[in-house]
């Protein structure tokens, strides 16, 4: 197997919008390399579609403590509150850039940036929704990424597009570099670098309907997690209300933030029910458990009543066609509906992960819950967890978080190598690479499984055991389903033996990624007895401030064996409240 | 149901002539043609290459044609098309494997039209004013994914990749009509160039080809006039 090496200062791993972001800033200070497993265009940052919490205060009064309270309170307390502070208020500077780097907003009549409403974002600490959602169509993650591309293509970024990442370098506790493989060639190369930034995104793909690109399996954290590292809060997964029935294509809550309406079997606005002050805006949690609360009452329309209505067509088609135009063609593309004449099928749809990579405000990776930071490894967006967003994040902000903690990210690349030397790697750091590689192509047994049938299984288990109703038992059945998973995973014969654009073998190790997601996942939920956010246990159904207002810190050791820890949650302005809308 | 798909099978490292590979497979209707080729890749031929990632048209990475059309795998619908559903790479880029092409070309032309807002200022501390009307004139171009269907679809580009192609075009175009960008001068200059915007020959390939719906042709048409205002 041909080995390249190549020596950077910097390296940054993925290239959605928190690695852009990251690039910009540490691409004029460092000799930087940005590697990605796709073209940077094709990330999955692009997809996100209604847009970026920031109080500018273009249509409305607000500011941007008001912004930080909805956080916290979305969040279900468990965001730590000086890391919110950070991203909303540096919120307003971020949105300002991208408008200066050209991201063509949507503007209203002033030429100001238009602003819209979204869910869990009010005025006045919960008083009626706010105009807070900076936003371009209902395509505002394509323009962000767009216009990150553009401005790395003007500074002369160096990318390295379709290099799969498959492990890092951490030498006696001190990042030294990163070994990825060239997807077009299958060529190793190892990235000497003694800053990396893992920007990979999230792992929406262990579930079988979601939102997620069949990109997203989680990567950065499980190459982290593999390496005996902690991973924050992965019980903490979020489900979007309205997600395209069976697809999971999202609909954005934009869909919501113009006036449309959510709607069971019999025509009823449920919403009312659930949250009276801001109804169908409640955040994401709170709806998609009534979604599924409605279907297990036998509200859900449909011939299986497993679905509800978004119902769009009270909005005219002016509306339609000037603010949602992305969404209403994913609906007339795959489901062959007018949306502006008839309601669309919808269902809840995994979506983001709250939990990842454990970091500080500076985006630096942190190796245990004292908060010990891991020199030269950096983390930020989907993959990273500050804690921003807590137990549940609020629409808008994971756009944020990608430029507020990818630029920090950057600035701390920048400051960790001018603080230190280069060290030399040697090429023997690739050989369990090398070594893996050879094991799935060239399998000792006789009896193969297959990529596929073990990933649909997953998909299908988690979606039954893992979603968002849980109890002890259903979590219990998952982890030994997973065992059982990863049992049949050692035995995955690739068939395809070249070296080309061997998709499947990338399919194996994004497989065992995602393995590793749920063991984290299933591991640190099954733990936590409460509810909370985006995690509803059913056996435990109340919060428990007193036992479990704490971050979870889940470990696997070289035998698979799972270990939790906490840490306390950092407050400050806001005490813990029951949350009510 | 059984379906026949038909795809053009090609590997640049045992660099065997290309041929078509005949598929029987279980699809439903609704399925989407991404999801057919998942099918096979996953039961009948681990080896099948194409390229993946959002399924929902809006990343850009499955552009192919199929049925002689240039489509996005993610946004074809089985039932919207005729069986055998034959499937074979976007021409006029290098073939590496299967239904991946090699995009180096492409993407090198994109950059050659300064594809970044150029401006004389800093931006100062607030957002710069632009009304919704000069939104609304490059609201087309921007929604650009650079997937690559448009220029595939050129006749002029599948003679001649020096041609900067329409998705270039159509970038160039999203910048010269941002009221924000001061770039003008330098951009119209690449691209009054031989290869540039009067190569195109207004077959409208690319506007049929286009998944986002961009009116491609026209852009160009709108470039090659301010070419003409400006010289």
């Amino acid at each position: 197997m041909k080995i390249i090496k190549h020596t950077f200062d910097g390296v940054i791993v993925g290239a959605g919008g928190a690695g852009l972001r990251a690039a910009i800033e540490a691409a004029p200070y460092m000799n930087l390399a940005v590697i990605s497993k796709l073209y940077p265009t094709r990330s999955h940052t692009g997809a996100a579609q209604g847009g970026m919490g920031a109080a500018l205060a273009n249509v409305e009064e607000d500011n941007w403590n008001w912004h930080a309270f909805d956080t916290v309170k979305g969040s279900d307390y468990l965001a730590d509150q000086p890391a919110v502070d950070i991203l909303c208020k540096e919120a307003i500077d971020s949105v300002i850039e991208l408008e200066h780097w050209g991201l063509p907003f949507s503007r209203l009549d002033s030429g100001k940036i238009a602003q819209r409403r979204f869910g869990g974002h009010t005025v006045r600490e919960g008083e009626a929704p706010a105009f807070r959602a900076c936003y371009a169509a209902d395509r505002t993650g394509h323009m962000i990424l767009q216009t990150l591309y553009q401005k790395c293509v003007s500074m002369g970024v160096q990318f390295f597009d379709e290099f799969q990442v498959l492990d890092v370098n951490i030498d006696d506790g001190v990042c030294k570099g990163v070994i990825a493989y060239e997807v077009s060639t299958g060529y190793i190369h190892i990235f000497e670098s003694r800053a990396v930034t893992f920007a990979t995104g999230g792992f929406g793909k262990i579930y079988k309907v979601s939102s997620n690109a069949h990109s997203l399996t989680g990567d950065g954290p499980a190459i982290l997690f593999q390496k005996g590292l902690p991973l924050e809060d992965m019980e903490f997964y979020q489900f979007h209300p309205t997600g395209i029935y069976k697809l999971g294509i999202l609909l954005s809550e934009a869909a919501r933030g113009e006036g449309g309406i959510l709607r069971n079997k019999n025509g009823e606005r449920f919403m009312e029910r659930y949250a009276p002050t801001i109804k169908d805006l409640a955040p994401r949690d709170m709806v998609s458990r009534a979604i599924a609360t409605e279907v297990r009452e036998g509200n859900g329309a449909g011939p299986n009543s497993d679905y509800v209505y978004l119902d769009l067509t009270h909005l005219g088609e002016e509306v339609i066609k000037e603010k949602l135009p992305d969404i209403t063609d994913f609906v007339r593309t795959y489901v062959k509906i007018e949306p502006i004449t008839d309601p669309v099928p919808v269902q809840p749809t995994a979506h983001y992960a709250m939990g990842g990579i454990p970091t500080n405000t500076s985006s630096e990776v942190c190796s245990d819950e004292k908060g010990t930071v891991l020199p030269g490894v950096f983390a930020a967006g989907e993959a990273a967890c500050v804690s921003v967003h807590g137990a549940n994040r609020l629409g808008t902000n994971s756009l944020l978080d990608i430029v507020v903690f990818g630029r920090r990210a950057g600035k701390s690349m920048v400051e960790y190598v001018s603080s230190t030397r280069p060290d030399g790697l040697s090429e023997s750091v690739a050989t369990p690479i090398v070594n893996k590689i050879k094991k799935l192509l060239e399998p000792e047994n006789n009896t193969p499984s297959s990529v596929a049938s073990i990933r649909n299984e997953l998909q299908e288990s988690m979606e039954v055991n893992a979603k968002i109703f849980r109890t002890e038992k259903t979590l219990a059945d998952q982890q030994e389903i997973l065992g059982e998973l990863r049992e049949k995973s050692k035995n995955i014969n690739v068939s395809d033996k070249g070296t080309v654009f061997n998709t499947e073998l990338l399919e194996a190790i994004e497989l065992e990624y995602l393995l590793d997601m749920s063991d984290a996942t299933v591991g640190s939920a099954i733990m936590r007895k409460e509810s909370r956010g985006a995690h509803t246990r059913e056996d435990y159904p109340e919060r428990d401030d007193e036992n479990y207002l704490k971050h979870t810190f889940i470990t696997k050791d070289s035998g698979g064996n799972l270990e939790v820890n906490y840490k306390d949650v950092e407050l400050g302005k806001y005490e813990p409240m029951e949350r009510k809308y | 149901m059984l379906i026949e798909v038909r795809i053009l099978r090609y590997n640049i490292e045992t660099q065997q002539k290309s041929h078509w590979d005949v598929f029987e497979v279980e699809a439903l209707p609704d399925d989407r043609i991404l999801d057919v080729l998942q099918e096979i890749k996953s039961t009948k031929d681990g080896s099948l290459a194409y390229r993946k990632s959002c399924a929902h048209g809006v990343c850009g990475s499955d552009a192919m044609i199929i049925n002689g059309v240039n489509s996005l795998a993610c946004q074809v619908l089985v039932k919207e098309v005729s069986t055998p559903i034959k499937i074979e790479p976007i021409r006029g880029l290098p073939v590496l494997k299967d239904l991946i092409v090699d995009m180096d070309t492409f993407f090198d032309s994109y950059k050659k039209v300064l594809p970044y807002l150029i401006s004389e200022d800093d931006g100062g501390e607030r957002e710069r004013l632009q009304s919704p009307e000069d939104v609304e004139k490059i609201e087309d171009t921007t929604k650009c994914i650079l997937c690559a269907a448009c220029t595939t679809s050129c006749p002029v580009f599948w003679t001649s990749d020096s041609f900067v192609g329409p998705a270039s075009l159509v970038n160039a175009h999203r910048f010269i009509f941002d009221s924000r960008d001061k770039g003008n001068t330098q951009r119209l200059e690449i691209l009054k160039d031989v290869n540039g915007a009067f190569r195109c020959r207004t077959a409208f390939n690319c506007t049929d080809a286009c998944p986002r719906g961009i009116k491609v042709t026209k852009a160009i048409e709108e470039v090659k006039r301010e070419i003409s205002l400006n010289s």
